[in-house]
């Protein structure tokens, strides 16, 4: 009973997720890439869309430190390390560069190829394809052990 | 009237910044009930990982999570019209473009939600960095492709 919850609530909090993406437009590569386009006719709704996030997120992180359980009884699995390395530092650096090259990230791109929009289809197959790329070469460099 | 013109004057899109909060409401339901970060290149990128690995564990929460985004639309255009969307990217700009977000996501551990929306709502020094490291190629790659090579 308590999995067919986990599963429920993981499905919600994927179509709310989904719902924002569209009520605030960032579906939309074209404003995406206005608000990336400092030299052309800026469009700073981007920075609307995070700030509204992040204030929402904050309160959420503030409530999940007190507690070492979610409200399911699961573990809070928040990310702990505070390295900044190579691996932070480039990663950023190929994302932001196809984030702007496209102007999709990976959830508006999942969006739009679920109202089955044949581009964005495209986009996600090929970011696929880089996730598997990332897997083989982690794989390879380790030696085999699992990354 | 005189709240009507200050509204004009400071001129918030109101669909961005609720769009927003309900992106934010969608992370505050993930974190509290299911204790997990709503990562959208983390839990994509598990799904790749755990099937070419062989490992279902974790598979069925993540497998729920993107079926919610991916049906989103199917449901909100039984409420609401979808906004119009421009993709202006050619078919290989795309894959490129892809390539590069799917590989740099996990190689750099997040992408716009991870590090962007929850990183920067916990003040994570790695996901602070990210954003700024990924808006700024964003910038830098639009400019060029906008501005230098016409």
């Amino acid at each position: 009973m308590r999995k067919l919850i986990v599963l429920l609530t993981a499905l919600i909090s994927g179509l709310v997720f989904g719902f924002g993406l569209i009520l605030s437009g960032m579906v939309n590569p074209a404003i995406v890439l206005a608000f990336l386009d400092i030299a052309g006719q800026w469009n700073p709704s981007l920075l609307w869309v995070m700030g509204g996030a992040v204030a929402v997120s904050a309160v959420a992180f503030f409530i999940a430190r007190r507690r070492s359980t979610s409200f399911l009884g699961l573990p809070v699995n928040v990310p702990t390390s505070r390295v900044i390395d190579k691996r932070l530092l480039l990663g950023s650096f190929l994302f932001g560069a196809g984030w702007g090259t496209a102007g999709f990230c990976p959830g508006p791109a999942l969006v739009m190829a679920g109202a089955g929009s044949e581009k964005a289809i495209l986009f996600v197959i090929a970011m696929l394809a880089g996730m598997l790329l990332f897997e083989i070469a982690g794989h390879a460099r380790n030696g085999g052990a699992a990354s | 009237m005189n709240i009507e013109q200050t509204i004009t004057e400071i001129d918030i899109p109101w669909l961005a910044l609720a769009g927003g909060m309900l992106i934010g409401l969608a992370t505050t339901l993930f974190l509290l009930a299911n204790g997990r970060i709503a990562g959208i290149s983390g839990i994509v990128g598990g799904i790749v990982s755990g099937l070419l690995h062989l490992s279902w564990r974790d598979l069925d929460w993540r497998l729920a999570f993107v079926a919610g985004l991916i049906v989103s639309t199917l449901v909100w255009r039984q409420f609401f019209s979808l906004p119009d969307v421009q993709i202006q990217a050619s078919d290989m700009m795309l894959v490129v473009a892809g390539v590069l977000v799917g590989f740099g996501t996990r190689l750099g551990s997040g992408c716009t939600s991870g590090h962007g929306v929850c990183g920067m709502a916990r003040l994570s020094p790695r996901s602070i960095v990210a954003t700024l490291m990924f808006m700024s190629t964003g910038f830098a790659a639009v400019y060029l492709l906008r501005h230098v090579i016409v």
